[in-house]
């Protein structure tokens, strides 16, 4: 199968500083990845390698099937929105959106043509005369779009697009690039730090960290079954509950925590078939994953808990309680009546959980 | 009084000690910072026989523009008694080029330094900004033996290169910090959009940057209609600026001293410098504070 | 940030050898090596080349012509032998340290009392700084006049019966140097005015409400807490202040003219005259680059402070 954009053993040092360090990445025809990591892991880097903007060290792009490596930006197929929107503040939205292609020296009809269909996909037509100042932050980042839209291009890139916005509006334009993409059904490369952008919007979630690339997959496979701990902890918000312990493996594998609790692991399934000799090892359990009250008794892991803090979240509730020795949040439906020193029985399975060698940091 | 609620907005007198001691010093420091300009403006205005009364203060019992025509049209600076007014024209020949000149390259340079970098550009940038402070009488030899071998010693050509050389350090310096502070991102925007570094500069940058032009062109009219050490040295006899014909005719031995007509050419020649001053106002403030701090 | 290159320069920079060479140094980013070249050739012609050249002339016995025959240290020590060359340097240490005292203290507090959010604030930083737009050829003919002893202040004073006030400085062998200083900080303490001002106006208001909570006076505020935190301001000040003082020149020809005697002379008209007029060039070089040592000991604190290793975030 062609692959719309294939990376290569990509490489990028400043200096000393190995920003990016052999990253392979294939994207498919029409897929939607999302580059996701905290500032500084490398993901905008890549992005602007992809583009041209900045040159790699080692490694190569390909971009359609073709060598791009060495492209000047505009040869390489691509469109690119940015963060700040980069709107040239001097030129109105139209001729904003047809500056690439004056310059590329196109017909005039052509141009007009494009802009007009992009205009209308976008719904920006009655702003054509508009100057950027003169837009709100919503019209902008459509205007930075509709640029990428006119090239006419295979390939998407998004740095950050939403997060100079404010939250009601980056839900909004958020569906609007998801409702885009399946019109369009270009490939498209988005760089986010933000997590429910990330699961949201990927067919595939690249998380990275240290200019490597931890996990590459679907948001479900992503947020289920994390890789290590750091996509773990990364992932999901509030943050997966860890228990340290050490796992005993054999037919009835049983993790215990620190404080001597035991925990079965029970139907579980290992990546790697469990060691028999005990092994220091981390689990995982998200906070919707426990269970309270009625419910917990069918859990293989049941425990009687003190409720420490609350937080109605409106939608659902947050609750900090204590198990095995270590802080515990769980999430439970915000009709359920919580107080502060309320105890009652609460339970999970293993088997919904995530178990990790403590040494190495992976699932096992 | 202490058994009144305390209600409202909180009683405040203007005039608090502190208050008027802050204006006092205030308009004190005003009155020394304006005293030369009134003398200057008040000696241009009298006849030679009231100032010779000795009363600085004194504002002209009667009004004479003479002492003005003079010092345009025929002071007398040694040989020559034809005013200020060829300096002036000298002053305009050297001041508009080399603006000119000097803004144009620096904002290009700029623009490279910050966009397009190349090996070894910034240590050449941090040479010339170290050169900015390197007393011009270190470089003033030297130069005059460059500007001779190329024909241009003695000329306006000559000055105006000498200016240009000058202005860089500081034009390059506000230009560079000027577009570094513009997003990158409209940079990488036009890439994208297949521009070059011409039309990047012309199309996106110049357009932005009207701000900084202003400083800057401000900055050197001012510096450079201020210039006497350049205009001495390397401009010769013939097209000396008005600063150094200035300094001739009211330091010149000969004859008697006229010190309305020296007033008047003092004020003549400063008066460029004040009107851009007066009008431009805060840009000006602008362009000496960034051209100062290094952001 | 790295490099940005063109395409064909990238698809060359595999190649090998002298021609990958001659590619990065010309054909890479070629625009922007053609924009800078101005600039290039102004570091390694004047900056560079102009300085070496006059560093190794004044270990020459040049006179009115440049000229090879190196004699060591000799025009350095006929220079500190020259009364005249040591009145200079002690002039302009009294003139440096009088005016860089007056105008740091005189600015800095002009610019608290502008902080205090007067009225007419723009007409008073108008007045304060206007002098600075003259140039020093302007002021020095003005206070020229205004210290004229026939005609000026000392006469005008004495016209009011005064009689025995006297302010004859021009004239005065002791009081010339002073006499400069005047009209110096009449010209360039408005400027430092806005400079500091522009430093105070950039200290975090939360710093002033936390003084203000705390219950610390605005005084003490300013002394203790404001003005260590504006260093970094205070230090580029006096940077731009001590290299204006070190090439003073322009206000001593129009003023003084360096007399009476050699009471008022400087080092940079020591230069110039010995260079364009005593006909020993030698002399002249051997001058200027003593005023080269002299002010880049004025920049070390400075280097040190903007230079010092900075934590990139």
């Amino acid at each position: 199968m062609q692959h719309s954009v294939s990376i290569k053993d990509l490489s990028l040092n400043f200096g000393n500083v190995k920003v990016l360090q052999h990253l392979d990445l294939d994207i498919g025809q029409g897929e939607f990845i999302v580059l996701l990591g905290p500032s500084g892991c490398g993901k905008s880097t890549l992005l602007n390698c992809i583009a041209g903007l900045l040159d790699v060290s080692e490694g190569q792009i390909f971009i359609g099937g073709k060598n791009v490596t060495w492209e000047e930006p505009k040869d390489r197929g691509i469109g690119m929105v940015f963060q700040s929107y980069a709107l040239y503040p001097q030129m109105s939205v139209e001729r904003n959106l047809s500056f690439g292609l004056r310059v590329s020296g196109m017909k005039k009809d052509e141009i007009e043509k494009r802009v007009s269909r992009a205009a209308e996909i976008l719904q920006i037509g009655p702003l054509l005369q508009r100057k950027p100042a003169n837009l709100s932050g919503g019209q902008r980042q459509r205007v930075a779009i509709g640029r990428a839209l006119v090239r006419d291009v295979d390939v998407f890139l998004f740095d950050e697009p939403l997060s100079n916005l404010d939250a009601k509006l980056r839900s909004d334009l958020r569906v609007e690039i998801k409702r885009l993409h399946q019109r369009l059904k270009n490939t498209m490369i988005y760089v986010t730090h933000d997590q429910i952008e990330a699961l949201t919007l990927a067919d595939r979630i690249a998380v990275m960290k240290g200019g490597v690339i931890q996990q590459l997959d679907t948001p479900h496979v992503i947020y289920n079954r994390p890789v290590n701990l750091y996509v773990a902890g990364f992932i999901g918000s509030p943050s997966m509950n860890f228990f340290e312990g050490s796992l005993a493996g054999g037919a009835e594998p049983v993790f215990t925590a620190n404080d001597g609790t035991k925990i079965s692991a029970r139907g579980y399934k290992f990546d790697v078939a469990p060691n028999t000799a005990v092994t220091p090892a981390v689990l995982g359990v998200r906070p919707e994953h426990v269970v309270i009250g009625e419910g917990a008794k069918s859990m293989t892991f049941q425990t009687e808990i003190e409720i420490e803090i609350v937080e109605p979240m409106g939608s659902d509730t947050l609750a900090w309680t204590s198990i095995a020795g270590q802080s515990v949040t769980f999430r439970c439906d915000s009709d359920v009546p919580l107080a502060t020193g309320q105890k009652m029985l609460a339970g999970f399975d293993v088997e919904r959980g995530s178990l990790f060698n403590a040494e190495t940091t992976n699932r096992l | 009084m202490s058994n009144i609620e305390a209600s409202g907005p909180k009683p405040r007198s203007f005039f608090t000690t502190s208050r008027i001691v802050t204006y006092s010093v205030l308009l004190i420091a005003a009155m020394y910072y304006l005293f030369p300009l009134y003398v200057m403006i008040t000696t241009s205005l009298k006849g030679m026989p009231e100032v010779r009364l000795g009363n600085i203060f004194a504002p002209p019992m009667e009004v004479t523009f003479a002492p003005w025509v003079k010092a345009w049209d025929s002071a007398c600076t040694g040989l020559y008694c034809e005013g200020l007014k060829p300096g002036f024209w000298n002053s305009v020949k050297i001041t508009v080029p080399s603006t000119i000149i000097s803004v144009l390259i620096a904002a290009v340079n700029g623009y490279a330094l910050v966009n397009w970098r190349f090996k070894g550009s910034e240590i050449f940038f941090t040479v010339l900004l170290f050169g900015s402070f390197i007393p011009y009488q270190v470089m003033l030899y030297p130069l005059v033996i460059i500007t001779a071998q190329l024909k241009v010693f003695g000329t306006l050509q000559g000055v105006v290169l000498i200016h240009t050389i000058f202005g860089m350090p500081i034009l390059t310096l506000l230009f560079r910090n000027y577009f570094a502070s513009l997003p990158q991102e409209l940079f990488k925007a036009a890439r994208v959009d297949g521009a070059g570094f011409w039309r990047i500069f012309f199309e996106i940058m110049v357009p932005m940057s009207l701000p900084i032009f202003v400083v800057a062109i401000i900055l050197q009219v001012t510096g450079i209609w201020n210039d006497f050490l350049f205009g001495v040295v390397f401009a010769g006899t013939t097209n000396y600026p008005m600063t150094v014909q200035l300094n001739n005719i009211v330091n010149s031995v000969q004859g008697v001293q006229e010190y309305n007509v020296n007033m008047a050419a003092t004020i003549l020649t400063g008066a460029v410098p004040l009107i851009v001053y007066f009008i431009s106002g805060k840009w000006f403030v602008r362009g000496i504070a960034a051209g100062a701090v290094k952001g | 940030m790295a490099d940005l290159s063109h395409s064909r320069s990238a698809a060359i920079a595999a190649g090998s050898g002298p021609r990958r060479l001659f590619h990065n140094l010309f054909v890479r980013n070629f625009s922007a090596k053609l924009a800078a070249t101005p600039m290039i050739m102004t570091v390694l012609i004047v900056f560079v080349g102009c300085t070496a050249w006059t560093i190794f002339y004044s270990f020459t016995n040049s006179r009115s012509l440049p000229s090879g025959e190196l004699v060591g240290f000799d025009q350095y020590t006929r220079l500190f032998s020259n009364r005249r060359w040591n009145a200079s340097v002690i002039n302009i240490m009294t003139y440096g340290v009088t005016s860089l005292c007056f105008t740091m203290v005189v600015g800095f507090l002009l610019a608290v009392f502008m902080d205090q959010k007067i009225r007419f604030e723009s007409a008073f930083r108008t007045i304060f700084l206007y002098p600075f737009a003259l140039s020093f050829i302007v002021t020095g003919l003005v206070w020229q006049w205004i210290m004229n002893p026939a005609f000026g202040l000392q006469e005008t004073v004495q016209n009011w019966g005064f009689t025995s006030f006297t302010f004859d400085w021009l004239k005065n062998r002791n009081m010339v140097i002073y006499a400069l200083v005047i009209a110096g900080l009449w010209q360039g303490t408005g400027f430092v005015m806005v400079l500091l001002l522009a430093g105070l106006r950039g200290i975090d208001e939360e710093i002033w409400k936390a003084a203000r909570v705390d219950g610390i006076s605005t005084w003490r505020t300013y002394l203790f807490i404001v003005l260590p935190m504006m260093r970094g301001v205070i230090v580029t000040t006096l940077v731009i202040v001590g290299s204006g003082i070190v090439r003073l020149y322009d206000l001593v020809v129009a003023m003084t003219q360096g007399g009476p005697g050699i009471s008022s002379e400087v080092p940079a008209k020591y230069v110039y005259n010995y260079m364009f007029g005593a006909g020993n060039l030698g002399q002249g070089l051997a001058a200027s680059s003593v005023m080269l040592l002299t002010v880049f000991i004025i920049l070390i604190p400075w280097m040190l402070i903007e230079f010092r290793p900075k934590h990139h975030s």
